[in-house]
């Protein structure tokens, strides 16, 4: 069954470009979507769409079996986490994590029950007698997610949560977030603008630009065989090599583009004669910047190499070196962006 | 060749050239017609008052004899004075009341886009801006005995006949109703101004999740916006108390006290007794007897705000 359906939604504000514009997407039962997109793309707002803090303008929503286009969102019975956790500063935290069940006029032993559970399963039952402002960054995540675990909602809503968190602090909550996900199975639906969120924690990853869905599939779907040149630049960094060819593009990922000698044992290659600019070694990787000749274009072309196999003579700058693509890393897009097998 | 590094001779700088730039000068300095202002105008002022409360001094009299807190004792003997008190809290409490009503339902009106918001909020800043002496003047025309548009109206629509038109400000509990409701009207905008205030400063996250989290109207508004924004109210209030339990001008101009007392508040017993009958001692007494209550109520209110601080 499909937790959450959508169909041809639109929302316009004030007439002029569709924030959001026709977006059908199915979320199955026990699913992690993650919506990935530029801010100002339209995911936050149909986000807002699915929990009911925003109508849209046509279309129709589905949620558990049940079309709550009319439903306010007290009714809809999704749970979502904000950026900044929305937390309420009056509230003790067992008063913050029980709050959707006292909306619902649950007994107070059902929700102390349930708090303590929630609790339990996020490791927070040692800070319910404080206030969100004494919790860290941390804390407050998991008072966050706790808050919308508790009344075991058909679908968790997911924007941005970690974008509150620092750099070191975000790896583990990743971690933390999918782990909970699994356990409890409850369906979501996350939005981010951050690809290694999206590639990490995905079942299914929806890019999104202008409103529109551009492409929906695995993490290693969107990777290895993206839709359009969107989706290919947006995802992966640095961004997929473009080149103008035959009218069309030529796209291969960074980490294909390498020194002809480190090609072993593959199939048929292409090869490139590199001038390298310059090159950053960033300890695990080392980008190498520069162009090929015989581009239509002048532009730069990076290479992401593994530090520990380049020999010093292949980067050395201002110089021409032979590189190489795999034939089949090798991606092919028409004029106007869309994926084609070949040119 | 040019030797760059020449030693040059320390020149001697005075040491108070650049006393200006000392930040405990300049802003002593800057400081200073303030604090001399609060001495001259309030400290003096109330150190006289607390002097002529524990002496005999009249303007027929004017004796500096000490007679202890003799003139306290007097006054709260008086049973006119303990009425007096009564209604200065009645006043105070109600007026207040009625105002934080009036101004929550004005903010929350107000917080909602529509077309000319700009102007209606302006104006109605009005009764706040406006000198209460010409806005009370209005209001006496809008109670008066014989033209009073209130009872026109009302008799207008059917409502009451003309005989039983009631006379606001010559009935007791009419009389207390009308200084209530005027000092209410003269206070509402500043509450709208505080409830606007605080209202925004709840973010919309908070607002958002209280909503997903199943909250309807009612619920956001009490479990959630009004708790948050309690200390701010709380303020606005402390200020409306203190400057209702002090004032004397609604009663003055209004009713002058009347009828027979029912209206007399304690600025205003302490500028009858010690202005207008010229018993400086026992007004002075009067009007320091605002002082312990209000510190306590005061003091009560900043407690609960701090307890609440989130």
């Amino acid at each position: 069954m499909a937790a959450v359906l959508t169909r041809d939604i639109i929302k316009t504000f004030g007439g002029e470009v569709p924030a959001v514009n026709g977006i059908t997407l199915t979320v199955p039962d026990g699913e992690f979507m993650v919506l990935l997109g530029p801010s100002g793309c339209g995911k936050t707002t149909f986000l807002r769409i699915i929990c009911g803090l925003e109508q849209q303008t046509s279309g129709d929503l589905v949620i558990g079996g049940n079309l709550v286009n009319d439903i306010p969102p007290r009714a809809r019975g999704v749970a979502m986490m904000f950026q900044s956790y929305g937390l309420y500063p009056h509230y003790s935290v067992r008063k913050n994590i029980g709050f959707p069940l006292r909306t619902q006029g649950l007994p107070s032993a059902q929700i102390a029950n349930k708090v303590d559970w929630a609790s339990q399963l996020l490791g927070i039952g040692h800070l319910l007698d404080r206030r969100p402002r004494q919790l860290s960054g941390g804390e407050r995540q998991r008072v966050a997610l706790a808050r919308a675990l508790v009344r075991e909602p058909t679908a968790l809503l997911l924007d941005e949560p970690l974008s509150n968190l620092d750099a070191k602090l975000r790896a583990s909550a990743r971690q933390e977030i999918k782990h909970f996900q699994q356990r409890v199975g409850v369906t979501t639906i996350y939005v981010t603008h951050d690809q290694v969120e999206a590639m990490g924690m995905g079942d299914r990853i929806a890019v999104i630009d202008h409103g529109r869905i551009r492409q929906l599939g695995t993490p290693a779907e969107i990777y290895d065989d993206p839709a359009d040149l969107f989706v290919a630049t947006f995802v992966g960094a640095p961004p997929m090599n473009l080149i103008r060819h035959n009218g069309g593009y030529l796209g291969f990922r960074p980490e294909n583009f390498l020194p002809k000698e480190m090609i072993v044992n593959g199939g048929a290659c292409t090869e490139f004669s590199f001038r390298v600019d310059r090159s950053e070694y960033l300890g695990s990787e080392r980008i190498v910047y520069g162009e090929i000749e015989g581009a239509e274009t002048r532009q730069i072309i990076t290479a992401k190499l593994p530090p520990a196999h380049v020999a010093e003579e292949s980067i050395r700058p201002g110089e021409w070196h032979p590189y190489a693509v795999r034939n089949s890393a090798l991606r092919y897009f028409d004029k106007d962006g869309k994926r084609v097998s070949r040119h | 060749m040019v030797d760059i590094a020449a030693p040059v001779a320390a020149k001697t700088v005075s040491r108070f050239r650049f006393i200006m730039d000392r930040r405990e000068v300049l802003g002593s300095v800057l400081v200073s017609p303030a604090v001399l202002y609060v001495l001259l105008l309030v400290g003096l002022p109330f150190l006289l008052a607390v002097y002529y409360s524990v002496s005999a001094y009249s303007i027929y009299n004017p004796s500096w004899r000490f007679v202890g807190l003799a003139n306290f004792a007097q006054i709260v003997r008086n049973p006119e004075f303990l009425h007096t008190l009564g209604n200065t809290f009645l006043f105070t409490f109600g007026s207040q009341a009625l105002g934080l009503v009036l101004g929550k339902f004005g903010a929350f009106l107000l917080l909602r886009p529509f077309p000319g918001r700009r102007i209606v909020r302006a104006l109605i800043i009005l009764p706040w801006a406006v000198p209460i002496a010409l806005s009370t003047v209005a209001w006496q025309w809008m109670f008066d005995s014989l033209y009073s548009v209130i009872n026109w109206s009302m008799i207008a629509l059917g409502i009451i006949t003309r005989e039983d038109a009631p006379n606001w400000l010559g009935t007791p509990h009419l009389a207390m109703l009308c200084i209530i409701v005027v000092n209410a009207w003269r206070f509402f905008p500043f509450a709208i101004v505080i409830f606007l205030a605080g209202i925004t400063s709840v973010p919309q996250d908070v607002i958002d999740a209280a909503t997903v989290d199943g909250a309807g109207f009612w619920r956001r508004n009490y479990q959630i916006i009004m708790p948050m924004i309690l200390p701010i109210v709380a303020i606005g209030l402390i200020f409306g108390i203190v400057f209702t339990f002090t004032d004397l001008s609604i009663v003055l101009l209004l009713t002058n006290g009347g009828p027979v007392g029912t209206t007399s508040v304690l600025g205003f017993e302490g500028y009858q007794v010690g202005i207008i009958s010229g018993d400086v001692s026992h007004g002075a007494a009067i009007s320091l007897f605002m002082l312990p209550v209000l510190f306590i109520v005061v003091v009560g209110m900043l407690r609960f705000i701090r307890r609440r601080e989130i």
